[in-house]
């Protein structure tokens, strides 16, 4: 294992009297495959959306490849175009195209060519299995082909750290295969992912660490194999009871 | 294809209807009394008459585009600073818009035409007068409607095109205007209608548009009925262009987010 592409350092973010976060501390190095999980409201979100500061936040310091974030807009921006970002509803752009939803931001924020940028939208929607979608809109694709889309607009960014914030809460369930299916190929090229979710069989399948949050801090921190067979804190063998009963 | 031309001339034999029932209202009980003659287009005199009258309309067009194109552009760019989280931004937009949107047209026209001149030492002719207060005036509605249309956006595509490290000038132009003008769409035709009938104030000046030219032909026929009856024809016909042209660009531009 090598550099680590993102620390987070004692971070703690308020929404108005409610503290999200109390002081957390985390560490993601190249290649290493982090999944979040705890109950909702424990925090494990609003962690992931200050690490391209989608949330500001309001104590500690997030840094990305070196670079502490929330100083300058600019340099806020720059690395907002190594760090892709899946989201629950997908997100995609209405108006555009499949094509030009992925072809978007590397022709604005990393100023490829019109060429370049095709080509690589093309390459991504290979991988996420739908080229023959390309220029069908949004609305006209099913739950799992948009959220798929999605994974492929934030691939064409060619970014170093990929987020997911519980990509597949809002698929029906027959869909919710074909886009872990997507996930956990890429996560076997070899890329840094950060996921939140609740879908514990993805996580014991690529996960390298195991982070499992409750009331804004990290209670446990361990592989996979230990979280799930004997997790060190009460609270954690409560939360996987619950979510594994049925 | 059957079913939408069927559609269509039912939904023209509507307005013809409605055409019909609207003269006969207008002209009821003075049977005895009309004078068509005076707009006749079968008569030498009628037809110079008519095509007098009709002149007027190169400059209603004129104005009212100018005016709202104008507009648009004032109202957008009162809108973003409405949206900002500065407080002076906001500030500004405030102000503006309830300032501009208190003066009644009328005396804005008046204003523009007879005071802005002595106030700047320039000279300004009817046609530019009318613009700049029509403009001006419209700019205000325009601000609100397309600050609702901006605001009417997802948060979800704000976070999308920031996480694509997409700029405040390239989210705006690639994502949030080209939605929010769809959605606004309906209401920007209401202000452009409104536009086209509020550019009849403008003959107050002198300007010689639609209502200027009737009113002139009122004075020298003396024939008002016949003159102005003429004159909401050419407004109707007018605005049921512009509102097949508004529709057209809706169903257009909807075509592709189609849920």
């Amino acid at each position: 294992m090598s550099s680590p592409v993102i620390q987070i350092k004692n971070l703690s973010k308020y929404y108005g009297g409610f503290q999200a976060l109390s002081g957390v501390s985390l560490e993601v190095v190249s290649g290493e495959r982090m999944v979040i999980c705890g109950p909702s409201g424990s925090g494990k979100s609003t962690l992931i959306r200050c690490v391209n500061q989608l949330e500001r936040h309001d104590g500690g310091q997030v840094i990305v490849n070196g670079i502490e974030l929330g100083k300058s807009r600019k340099a806020l921006r720059e690395a907002r175009t190594h760090i892709g970002m899946v989201f629950q509803q997908f997100n995609l752009f209405p108006h555009l195209s499949v094509l030009e939803n992925l072809t978007l931001g590397p022709m604005r924020a990393r100023k490829l060519s019109r060429q370049k940028a095709e080509s690589l939208a093309r390459h991504y929607l290979e991988r996420v299995r739908i080229p023959e979608q390309a220029d069908k809109y949004p609305a006209q694709l099913s739950g799992g082909q948009q959220q798929r889309v999605a994974i492929a607009r934030s691939l064409c960014m060619e970014p170093a750290i990929m987020l997911f914030d519980e990509p597949t809460s809002a698929l029906d369930p027959e869909m919710i295969s074909e886009v872990l299916d997507v996930m956990i190929e890429l996560a076997d090229t070899g890329m840094t992912m950060m996921v939140v979710t609740h879908e514990m069989g993805f996580a014991r399948k690529v996960a390298d660490t195991m982070v499992f949050m409750d009331k804004g801090l990290i209670v446990e921190k361990s592989d996979p194999a230990k979280f799930f067979s004997s997790p060190e804190s009460e609270r954690g063998r409560l939360f996987l009871q619950q979510i594994l009963q049925h | 294809m059957p079913d939408s031309s069927l559609l269509a001339r039912a939904t023209a034999n509507r307005y013809r209807l409605g055409l019909l029932l609207t003269l006969s209202v207008l002209l009821s009980g003075c049977a005895g009394q009309l004078q068509w003659y005076v707009v006749s287009p079968m008569t030498e005199a009628g037809r110079a008459n008519l095509l007098f009258m009709l002149g007027g309309l190169k400059y209603t067009i004129l104005l009212s585009m100018t005016a709202i194109i104008i507009s648009v552009i004032i109202g957008l760019l009162v809108a973003l600073p409405g949206l900002s989280r500065n407080p002076f931004a906001r500030g500004f937009n405030r102000v503006y818009v309830e300032i501009v949107r208190a003066v009644p047209l009328l005396v804005l026209i008046l204003w523009v035409y007879y005071g802005l001149p002595i106030m700047l030492g320039i000279t300004i002719n009817v046609f530019w007068a009318g613009v700049v207060a029509l403009a001006l005036s419209d700019s205000a509605f325009e601000a609100e409607i397309f600050r609702a249309g901006i605001q009417s956006i997802d948060r979800g595509q704000l976070e999308a095109s920031d996480s694509l490290g997409l700029g405040y000038i390239d989210r705006m132009r690639y994502i949030v205007l080209p939605q929010a003008l769809r959605r606004v769409l309906p209401p920007l035709g209401n202000q452009l209608v409104y536009m086209l009938k509020m550019s009849s104030l403008v003959s107050v000046i002198g300007m010689e548009e639609l209502t200027r030219r009737a009113n002139e032909m009122v004075t020298a026929e003396y024939r008002p009925l016949e003159t102005y009856t003429v004159l909401i024809l050419e407004y109707l016909v007018l605005i049921l262009v512009v509102s097949a042209g508004v529709r057209w660009l809706e169903r257009r531009l909807s075509r592709r987010d189609v849920r």
